[in-house]
């Protein structure tokens, strides 16, 4: 009966009813909830992946120069000869490492994951607004995806130009060996990457803009939504700007173009390009690399935001404000580029532009962290896995964003610019935050994603390890950058030569580093087994486990093609209607109509 | 066997853990307890968890702070590197208070306001004066920070004085080499085609520019030598071999020219300007002079690098095709710092920034600062410009007039600290 309302509802998807064969349902689907479980599982992979490697260069650092069985087994004599890692293959595993990260685990598996699942069943809508497209994306994103991960197998190694990949370093394989085929690899998956996110990202928009139900004005979108819309409207801006970058570097490599060489002698090779401007590449990366990090981050805070209100049980303080904060970070997040190159030799006077725009982004930043704290204040929290997480993005957030202060300080930032302060701050904001973002988000979301619940006890576990863990790898790595040790370097043999007190210091910091790292590492298998274990025999979810308000707990805890089996519900209010006076329960629904007489916030 | 072994554990923790998940799952289906009911007593016991875990995390910050803090850097060398510090200082004080504050609310609201039966959350979605305050006191805030730092940056950044001695520092994989400008306290014009093993730099004179159209055109890798073996009928060469001296030899051609047009535009006046300049051979020790301003020009050779020098808290890019510029002036003397920092063999350094290749952790420079009569003892050997005078000179018209550069020892050669005290204690 149920089924042929939903027929008459919905002639778009009329083939709903028909038994769908494995290839259509699992791999080649179109329907959102899978993609986004396609996303979800890639970028677990991949991440998997990035932390190995970490891993193996964590090793390195903490014990330079010790034959180790770890590193012989997993890079071989080519790149370990006895054990010891070779030189170039830090770098490249370095290179490797962010840019799986980044783009890989980051961007295509936060915003790839939750979009695609939170997009169309918290705006009320059928499926997204184009289901192909939407394939297309996955799969683009999965050959990228491989073509990154074949590069780290090739003879001549994966790019190790840092993940940043500025040439001319990147351009001249005389200059570095991963300059060669892994670079040309780098670039040829990263343009495919753009394309996979430059279509998801346009898919979502207009999935937004035009699919909501009937009642869901934009005011009453959850701040997860408000947070994809943006970051895929930040997508759709800088992505191109990066592509373009990458073709121009392409050229340069291919074709004998200069855009980005001039007067360079490498090895004993006299070059004829002149004219270009290594720094004209920075602009361009940046001009993506500044906006991505919010694309990485907005994400992870309409995550938080949502499941901090629900598990307070109080509405988010400040809604408007919110969106307003989420706006202005975008916005801003497009004019503070050249804070990564204060030290580049750029005209002192736009520098000084640059710092003011970089300071202005903490202003909405900390209404954002404020606003949190005041859902948090006379909740009733309820500290499921999800929450800890939360409460956890919240603390890094203010952790890692602090010292993002000194480093937008341009005359700080000279004395500290690209040592391992700048990647303690990074790590913190993006890898601290943004993962505990994705963490919370599986967590909180996992009944809806495979109808079945994860064990709360591992998920305990989980973020204890990972907490402790991670801030132990990335809050003493301060002050390594502190004593001015620079990022990208093999060793500190060469304090050896100059300060051997400093060298000490560093390495008692870098063994705890690496100790709290593979820690962090082994505790992350928790999560893994939980996550796999409860897909195949997790106890069954009920529809709305968490007693929340947003549309995708109406849906069946089975799925189905077109999401809800009869009309799409209506929406009568906003989404965070928890412990409102008055009610009887402690949630009310955006399903629920106003009751007589009382007022929509 | 080592790795069999800790595979076998992995794997049998993992089924363990299997089985303690199905024991667990078993007695909450017993005692019907569902997953997303989370009882009060693992809640509280979370929040406390919170509680404790930020005591630990502040009493690790003090901790890290106090024994870490600047260690390893110690006072800031040079004159802006005073202000610098004394600026993060403060930054460092208003984040921190931040930072304790933010976190301390975080947890502790975390902590007191965990669920207790019977008592509902407090319906609050929005106050505009909360809002408007923290608004505007962040805004306040960094608008202090925002105009202290600007002042310093401008002063940073801002042109060097006349009289500053104006050094060169050229970088390629994986060293630095110094040139000093000599008597006219300027720095000699360069084209980077005039590169040849003679003229390092590619410091442009006439005699440079007629040197390099030589050494493209003549010897065994020069365009004639080239053009001949290609024409050689007899001459048998791998298809790939003949094809690379064809790209290699169009490549000279092309370059070959425009020296030639370099020649004819040459203005011979400029020679001067590079023949006083002080050259060293790549990794000699750069010596400063305490009190005297220096700007620095950067110039690389290869790839982007970055001049750093942690103790003077100057960093600057040296970037291919470009010239970029930073200024300071040390105010430390080496010898001075090793007592500030109880280490005899402290040494002042210049890094390597930017990664720039496999050895990129490698690229230092030994940077020695003397007191003046010492510096300018020193000076006096190395920028001596009579030719006859020993080995000890090295003024580029010297260098290059004899061909070759010859290998010359500074008072303190490369890296070596005792040298440097020796100079230091003249």
């Amino acid at each position: 009966m149920a089924a042929h309302e939903a027929h008459a509802h919905h002639d778009a998807h009329g083939h709903e009813h028909h038994e769908e064969g494995f290839i259509s349902k699992y791999i080649f689907t179109q329907d959102h909830k899978m993609i986004g479980k396609q996303f979800l599982m890639t970028a677990i992979f991949m991440g998997l992946v990035a932390m190995m490697l970490s891993i193996l260069f964590r090793i390195q650092l903490a014990w330079p120069g010790e034959e180790s069985d770890f590193l012989s087994f997993f890079l071989g004599e080519t790149w370990a000869p006895g054990g010891v890692m070779k030189e170039s293959m830090y770098l490249g595993l370095v290179t490797i490492h962010g840019t799986i990260m980044v783009f890989f685990l980051l961007t295509g598996g936060l915003s790839g994951t939750f979009s695609n699942i939170l997009i169309p069943l918290q705006i009320g809508a059928r499926d997204m607004a184009s289901g192909f497209l939407n394939m297309l994306s996955f799969w683009l994103f999965v050959l990228s995806a491989l073509i990154m991960l074949c590069s780290l197998f090739i003879e001549t190694g994966p790019a190790s130009s840092g993940w940043t990949v500025y040439p001319p370093l990147s351009a001249l394989p005389d200059a570095i060996e991963g300059s060669g085929l892994g670079m040309t690899m780098w670039l040829v998956s990263m343009a495919i990457f753009i394309a996979s996110s430059l279509i998801g990202s346009l898919n979502y928009i207009v999935t937004v803009m035009n699919l909501r139900t009937k009642g869901m004005k934009m005011t009453r979108l959850p701040l997860t939504i408000w947070a994809f819309l943006v970051t895929a409207i930040l997508g759709v801006l800088s992505f191109p700007v990066l592509l373009s970058a990458a073709l121009l570097l392409l050229m340069d490599r291919l074709a004998g173009t200069s855009f980005y060489l001039s007067d360079i002698i490498v090895g004993s090779e006299m070059l004829e390009n002149h004219g270009g401007s290594p720094i004209l590449y920075q602009h361009l990366f940046w001009f993506l690399g500044h906006p991505e990090v919010y694309i990485v981050l907005l994400p992870a805070l309409g995550l938080s935001s949502e499941i901090i209100s629900t598990n307070s049980r109080k509405p988010i303080f400040g809604y408007r404000a919110m969106i307003g904060s989420i706006l202005a970070i975008g916005f801003l997040s497009f004019i503070v580029w050249g804070h990564h190159m204060f030290v580049t030799g750029m005209n002192p006077f736009i520098g000084s532009v640059f710092v003011f725009t970089t300071l202005l982004i903490a202003i909405p930043s900390a209404v954002k962290v404020f606003n949190c704290l005041t859902t948090i204040w006379r909740g009733a929290n309820v500290y499921t896995p999800a929450m800890l997480f939360s409460v956890g993005l919240v603390s890094t957030f203010i952790t890692g964003g602090v010292t993002g202060i000194i480093l937008a300080d341009s005359a700080l930032d000279i004395a500290v610019h690209d040592t391992y302060f700048v990647v303690a701050h990074f790590h913190i904001v993006m890898g601290m935050s943004a993962v505990f973002g994705m963490f919370a988000g599986v967590y909180h979301w996992f009944p809806k994603m495979y109808g079945k619940m994860l064990n709360t006890r591992l998920g305990y576990a989980h973020f204890w390890v990972t907490l402790v863990g991670a801030y132990g790898v990335f809050f003493p790595m301060h002050f390594v950058g502190l004593a001015g040790a620079p990022r990208r370097y093999y060793d500190y043999s060469v304090y050896g030569d100059f300060n051997q007190d400093s060298l000490d210091m560093m390495m008692d910091l870098n063994e705890i580093i690496t100790v709290f790292a593979i820690i962090a590492a082994f505790g992350q298998i928790i999560f893994l087994f939980n996550f796999f274990y409860s897909i195949a025999r997790g106890p069954k979810a009920v529809q709305n486990p968490w007693r929340s308000n947003t549309l995708e707990w109406t849906t069946p805890v089975e799925h189905i093609h077109g999401n809800w089996p009869g009309a799409i519900p209506e929406v009568h209010r906003w989404p965070y209607d928890y412990s409102k006076p008055g009610a009887e329960e402690d949630f009310i629904p955006q399903i629920v109509p106003l009751m007589e007489g009382e007022e929509e916030h | 066997m080592t790795k069999l072994i800790v595979l076998i554990v992995i794997v049998i923790g993992v089924l363990a853990l299997a089985q303690l998940v199905r024991l667990y799952e078993l007695s909450s289906k017993l005692r019907n307890r569902r997953e997303e009911d989370i009882p009060n007593r693992e809640n509280r016991l979370n929040a406390t968890l919170l509680l404790v875990f930020m005591f630990a995390f502040f009493a690790s910050f003090i901790y890290l702070m106090l024994e870490y803090g600047w260690t390893g850097r110690g006072d800031a060398a040079s004159a802006h590197g005073v202000e610098t510090d004394s600026l993060l200082n403060l930054n460092f004080i208003i984040i921190s208070a931040v930072f304790f504050l933010t976190n301390g609310l975080l947890f502790g609201f975390a902590y007191k306001y965990v669920r207790k039966p019977g008592v509902k959350a407090y319906y609050f979605p929005h106050d505009n004066r909360l809002e408007l305050l923290w608004t505007v006191v962040p805004a306040i805030v960094l608008a202090v920070i925002i105009i202290l730092g600007l002042k310093s940056w401008n002063e940073q950044t801002s042109d060097a004085n006349k009289d500053a001695v104006r050094i060169e520092l050229f970088s390629k994989q994986f060293d630095w080499t110094v040139r000093m400008a000599g008597e006219d306290n300027a720095l000699g014009y360069f084209d980077y085609k005039l590169t040849n093993e003679n003229n390092p730099l590619a410091l442009l004179t006439t005699k440079t520019i007629q040197d390099a159209i030589d050494s493209m055109e003549m010897g065994s890798t020069g365009i004639k030598a080239m053009e001949k073996k290609l024409n050689n009928g007899r001459l048998m060469m791998i298809p790939e071999d003949r094809q690379k001296m064809i790209t290699t030899l169009g490549r000279k051609e092309r370059l070959v020219r425009l020296l030639y047009q370099m020649k004819a535009r040459h203005n011979k006046g400029l020679d001067a300007r590079a023949m006083d300049d002080v050259v060293f051979n790549a990794n000699d020790t750069l010596f400063l002079c305490e009190g005297q301003e220096y700007e620095f020009n950067f110039r690389a050779k290869d790839v982007i690098h970055s001049a750093f020098f942690p103790h003077f808290r100057a960093q600057m890019n040296t970037v291919p095709g470009m010239t970029t510029r930073f200024k300071f002036t040390p105010t430390i003397t080496t010898n001075d710092m090793r007592k500030k920092m109880n280490n005899n063999k402290f040494n002042y350094i210049l890094m390597c920034n930017k990664i720039c290749g496999s050895s990129h952790y490698k690229m230092k420079l030994m940077v020695v600062v003397l007191d003046k009569p010492s510096y300018k003892a020193w000076y006096a050997k190395v920028s001596k410009l009579n030719p006859a005078a020993p080995d000890a000179c090295k003024t580029f018209k010297n260098i290059y007039a004899v061909g070759k550069p010859k290998k010359v020892e500074a008072p303190a050669a490369e890296g070596q600290p005792a040298d440097s005290t020796a100079v230091a204690a003249n």
